[in-house]
């Protein structure tokens, strides 16, 4: 199950964030804010869908930089959040 | 005392942080006006030193142009220095009022209402027009003034990837049952010199029902044939909702903006428009100047035909010289090292040879875009420009990266 939600995140990261040519690879770990594929402003984005996919309302206060890092660490959020 | 030492160290922490990561910025000191060659005290106590300046956003070369300092002194004269007053109190003079009136004539939109900066105007425009049951919907690299302006608004934020159609279209669909939807670019992208695609926005907005809004700043004065700014470059005159743009740049360089655009959007800033109400009136002596700005560039045509002269010899000259440069037409002409660190060293370089352009590195342009970003004036003469081509030849000779393309420079400094 949460191995198909992390897929699901991975592939909206990859078409709402990279260009169609692009080489990079996105996992589980990839930094997302950090490394610059999701600046803070392009995060709206990611924030709406997770909310709209999970049926959820995530607090500005939770929705952080260091909360939507990876994947792995939006997974994190998500369980604080919805029983997933 | 409420400055406690919790607070002090807490502050200190963070400049500590901003320069240990090779982000803090320092001023240097100009000795000169702005203009082409300038007069530089760089670092701080150091002997100035006279440098030929590509950096600056006077695009026209209009900063001190005589006549625009003339006009300046002469408003000084007759409408005084100061009006100690918001607009709607006892801020409004009549050349406010002709400024205005020579905005709109001069960008063919109903209606203009200055700002006190174009800042100020972004910070404007958003949470007066729209409201929750709206969507705003921004290209990923908009300036950072528009990001700010959009925050102050309750409509819903969305975003595309830059310049890409096919994604803004994806998300005009999806806010389809949105009240009002905005489609919101800069004209310009000031790192980039990228022109965003106005006539296909235009499309798009009309076809979903969508108002456009584009920021000019970098355009007004000298992208199109008679300078207008990129919805006469993209041959949309006419079409544009909202052109929010400045006076600080092309336009004689010194302060304040304004919205143009529809007649109902500009009137209801006028009563709404927070920025406006609460700050104060530009000063008369921009404001007469910038009338004998626009009087300048609405009688002739010179200045933007040097200046696009200029920008395509030098990104011909740079290009034969092997130096990595962003295609485009615009002044703005990002050289791309890739790396900040080489960025910050070819700029330090340059300013060893007389040249004064700046290193960008992230987190201002995307990780692994290190650039020197190169702008080109009407006030460059030939000879200015060569003596960059020829410093630019001369360092990335020493940097072994002319003739290299993205993937070797890489390959050689890394990300």
């Amino acid at each position: 199950m949460a191995d198909d939600i992390k897929k699901m995140i991975i592939d909206y990261v990859k078409k709402e964030y990279l260009d169609e040519d692009s080489d990079q690879q996105v996992t589980e770990d990839t930094k997302l804010i950090s490394s610059g594929i999701v600046d803070s402003f392009s995060m709206v984005s990611l924030k709406m869908f997770l909310e709209k996919k999970f049926q959820i309302k995530i607090p500005d206060e939770k929705a952080t930089p260091e909360a939507f890092d990876s994947v792995n660490s939006i997974i994190n959020l998500l369980k604080e959040l919805t029983p997933l | 005392m409420s400055y406690a030492e919790k607070a002090r160290s807490h502050y200190n922490n963070e400049l500590t942080t901003i320069r240990g990561a090779g982000l803090f910025k320092e001023e240097r000191f100009i000795k000169s006006p702005q203009m082409a060659r300038i007069r530089v005290e760089y670092p701080v106590g150091a002997p100035s030193q006279e440098v030929l300046n590509f950096c600056a956003n006077n695009y026209l070369g209009l900063s001190s142009h005589p006549e625009v300092v003339e006009a300046a002194h002469k408003g000084l004269d007759s409408h005084g220095y100061g009006l100690s007053s918001v607009r709607f109190i006892c801020g409004t003079q009549d050349i406010h009022a002709e400024l205005e009136k020579k905005l709109t004539e001069f960008l063919e939109t109903e209606d203009t209402i200055l700002f006190p900066s174009c800042m100020e105007a972004n910070a404007a425009l958003f949470e007066v027009c729209l409201d929750k049951d709206d969507a705003m919907i921004a290209d990923r690299l908009v300036h950072a003034s528009i990001v700010d302006g959009m925050r102050l608004s309750k409509a819903q934020l969305y975003n595309y990837k830059h310049l890409n159609m096919e994604h803004l279209e994806e998300k005009l669909q999806e806010t389809q049952s949105c009240r009002f939807r905005m489609i919101i670019t800069d004209g310009v992208f000031s790192m980039d010199g990228d022109i965003a695609p106005l006539e296909k926005i235009c499309e798009l907005g009309d076809k979903y029902d969508a108002m456009v809004m584009v920021d000019d700043s970098h355009s007004t004065g000298f992208l199109g044939k008679q300078g207008k700014g990129t919805h006469e470059h993209c041959g949309v005159l006419g079409r544009i909702d909202a052109i929010t743009t400045t006076l600080g740049k092309a336009l004689g360089g010194a302060a304040g903006g304004c919205i143009s655009g529809r007649k109902g959007i500009v009137d209801l800033c006028r009563q709404r428009a927070r920025p406006y109400l609460f700050s104060n009136t530009v000063p008369p002596v921009v404001v007469a100047a910038s009338i004998k700005v626009i009087d300048l560039i609405s009688k002739s045509t010179a200045g933007r035909n040097k200046l696009e002269e200029n920008t395509k010899y030098f990104r011909e000259k740079m290009t034969q010289a092997g130096l990595d440069i962003r295609p485009g037409v615009h002044p703005i002409v990002p050289v791309m090292l890739y790396n900040a660190k080489l960025a910050q060293d070819v700029s330090r370089d340059l300013y060893e040879e007389g040249i004064y352009a700046i290193g960008f590195f992230f987190p201002v342009v995307p990780q692994g875009q290190a650039r020197i970003r190169v702008q080109i004036s009407a006030d460059h003469e030939r000879e200015h420009l060569d003596k960059a081509i020829a410093a630019f030849t001369k360092i990335g000779a020493k940097y072994s990266i002319l003739g290299k393309k993205k993937d070797e420079i890489i390959a050689m400094y890394g990300m």
